[in-house]
């Protein structure tokens, strides 16, 4: 028997995930201790708090990058810090329109048009849950870039998940929707989990061990069986794939995205974006990075497929949240270039995209919160005709995103596309360059047709107002806005700190 | 015993699972049909394990038990919500968002 050592856990290094998670458990003892009255403003300053505090930590281990915590089970290197950085500045502006309590049910637990629903929306009660809830899946989130062996990464992958099918149920309105959303979100997301697990079972068989490192030196030494490998890959892939909505599995996206309430929207098709692609960077590009010729062609058309699909369906879509979702499969194809450039560049390119695209995501749905009728929000395109007459402050911020989403010059959404195209181009993989141009201009088609309906069609009069944004939610719109032009303005400060930290511990 | 009959059988009970969640109607059966191939996953750690003579696989299946519970408890949450608002839990009725 071997003596017990030790195992030595670098805490400053897991601090900010650490900090998160201690936040999401006091929240869950002010559910249970604190008066309701104190409970919506002690849960969102804690949250908050909490956001910012680790915010700063990942700020302050910023040099220390390089090092592995925990025995090797996590890297913090300059991907993963950055990735961090990212979730939680998502996360931020996310929570703070999650902080709208008009989008959530008062009371979960309550039937769908009962009388005890309607009570407890008269009395004022708020679903407090949903800041905890969120905490757990931003520490998950914060986890999962950063794993380095297939445990922590599986474990990881279900504590971002978990928290995110119980939001996408907690609508206010059209609940039934709301619910079903959640429950399809949660049994694709665990079919899809068990893809992972599996994968993850025959990479281990592969190599004998769980860490990315072992199985990297595996794939260089080349003395285990390709088929372990291959099926290994494979699953592997379908799980991740799932989570970042690429074509063949991205069934789920747009009706959670249209079912779960439009805060949750946000946070969630924004930081997971960011949280899966960092963990699919750090796989593809140390543990099966050899093994390239195996896994590439097949990324090579799913990227493809990704792109041109998200972008023609949603050509046809006649609202708004479904538009944005089939928006977000074709951006995971482009992402995916970014996976399959297989370089320094790809790398600093793709971590650019996620931070841009978050940010421009978060907006976008931000405006979308803010049109509403009587009866709750209005993501009928056709009911948004006029809006740019009727608010035209809304109008041109939702026209900025959208610019951005399409990669117009001035916006983040531009330079991202451009440094991920060139660095696909310097890698050798001319065609997947084209196909992105062609489908960036189809799937420009239809920003812009939004922005002419919402500008150059006369108003409908059908009650469809835009409401004043509470001050958070004006807060997060507006830095989005303002993040989405600097990063395209003058993006050299940013993209000079991505190419000078990002690195990906082998 | 040759501990290649180990991973047969997980990958026919992987298989049996997948079929399980695609072919059912009743959630809670699908949702039963996950589990199955979580544990097939399992089976396989376990067996891998076994050839490659170290102790990792068998502690992943520790953490994959653990991780199932929660999936436990967050999925019958959302069943049996969806379940009490349409006294049904066919995934089949649950298609309001095709329209």
């Amino acid at each position: 028997m071997s003596a017990f050592t030790t195992p030595i856990l670098n805490y400053s290094l897991l601090l900010p995930i650490l900090i998160v998670l201690g936040g999401a458990l006091i929240g869950v003892m002010l559910e249970a201790f604190a008066s309701r009255k104190i409970r919506p403003i002690a849960q969102l300053s804690i949250t908050f708090g909490t956001l910012i505090l680790a915010l700063v930590q990942v700020w302050r281990i910023r040099h220390q990058s390089s090092l592995t915590a925990a025995m090797g089970s996590v890297a913090i290197d300059g991907a993963s810090i950055l990735a961090q950085g990212s979730v939680l500045l998502i996360a931020i502006l996310g929570v703070a329109l999650i902080a709208d309590q008009e989008h959530f049910t008062a009371l979960a637990a309550s039937l769908p048009g009962s009388s005890e629903e309607r009570e407890s929306i008269q009395s004022g009660e708020q679903l407090t849950e949903i800041y905890p809830l969120t905490l757990f899946a931003v520490a998950g989130m914060l986890l999962f870039p950063a794993s380095n062996d297939l445990i922590t990464l599986f474990v990881a992958l279900e504590m971002l998940s978990l928290p995110l099918y119980l939001m996408a149920g907690l609508s206010r309105r059209r609940r039934l929707l709301s619910q079903e959303s959640a429950l399809k979100y949660f049994l694709l997301g665990a079919f899809s989990s068990a893809f992972f697990l599996f994968g993850a079972a025959y990479l281990y068989g592969y190599s004998g061990s769980v860490s990315f490192a072992g199985i990297r030196e595996a794939v260089i030494g080349g003395s285990g069986n390709d088929v372990f490998l291959l099926m290994g890959i494979a699953f592997l892939s379908i799980g991740l794939l799932f989570k970042v909505g690429a074509v063949p599995f991205h069934a789920w996206t747009p009706d959670v995205y249209q079912g779960a309430p439009t805060p949750v929207t946000a946070f969630m098709a924004a930081a997971t974006k960011v949280a899966a692609f960092g963990a699919m960077l750090r796989i593809f590009y140390t543990a099966l990075a050899n093994a390239y010729w195996d896994w590439r062609p097949v990324m090579t058309t799913i990227a493809i497929i990704t792109m041109l699909f998200g972008s023609f369906v949603a050509i046809a879509q006649r609202d708004v949240k479904r538009m944005l979702a089939y928006s977000s499969i074709a951006h995971a194809g482009f992402l995916l270039i970014g996976v399959i450039a297989l370089n320094k560049a790809g790398l600093d390119a793709s971590i650019f995209y996620l931070l841009a695209y978050g940010v421009t995501t978060i907006g976008a749905f931000g405006v979308v919160t803010l049109v509403r009728d009587s009866t709750g929000e209005v993501t009928d395109l056709k009911r948004w005709a006029g809006l740019g007459k009727r608010s035209p402050f809304a109008a041109t911020l939702f026209a900025a995103f959208l610019l951005a989403f399409a990669g117009i010059p001035m916006t983040s959404g531009f330079i991202g596309k451009f440094s991920i195209f060139s660095a696909a181009y310097e890698s050798g993989n001319h065609a997947i360059v084209i196909v992105g141009v062609l489908s960036s201009a189809i799937a420009a088609y239809f920003y812009i047709r939004v922005i002419v309906v919402m500008f150059f069609n006369d108003p409908v009069e059908d009650g469809t107002t835009v409401v004043i944004p509470s001050i958070l939610t004006r807060f997060a719109v507006t830095t989005a806005f303002a993040v989405t032009i600097f990063l395209g303005v003058f993006p050299a400060p940013v993209l000079n700190f991505i190419t000078s930290t990002a690195l990906l511990l082998r | 015993m040759n501990a290649a009959n180990y991973l047969y059988v997980s990958a026919l009970l992987f298989t049996i699972g997948a079929i399980g969640v695609v072919v059912r109607r009743n959630a809670i059966v699908v949702f039963m049909c996950v589990e199955l191939m979580l544990n097939a996953a399992n089976l396989s750690f376990v067996t891998f394990a076994r050839i490659n003579g170290n102790l990792e696989g068998q502690v992943v299946a520790f953490f994959t038990m653990v991780v199932a519970a929660c999936e436990v408890v967050v999925g019958l949450a959302i069943i049996v919500t969806i379940y009490r608002s349409r006294r049904s839990a066919s995934v089949d009725d649950a298609s309001l968002l095709k329209r």
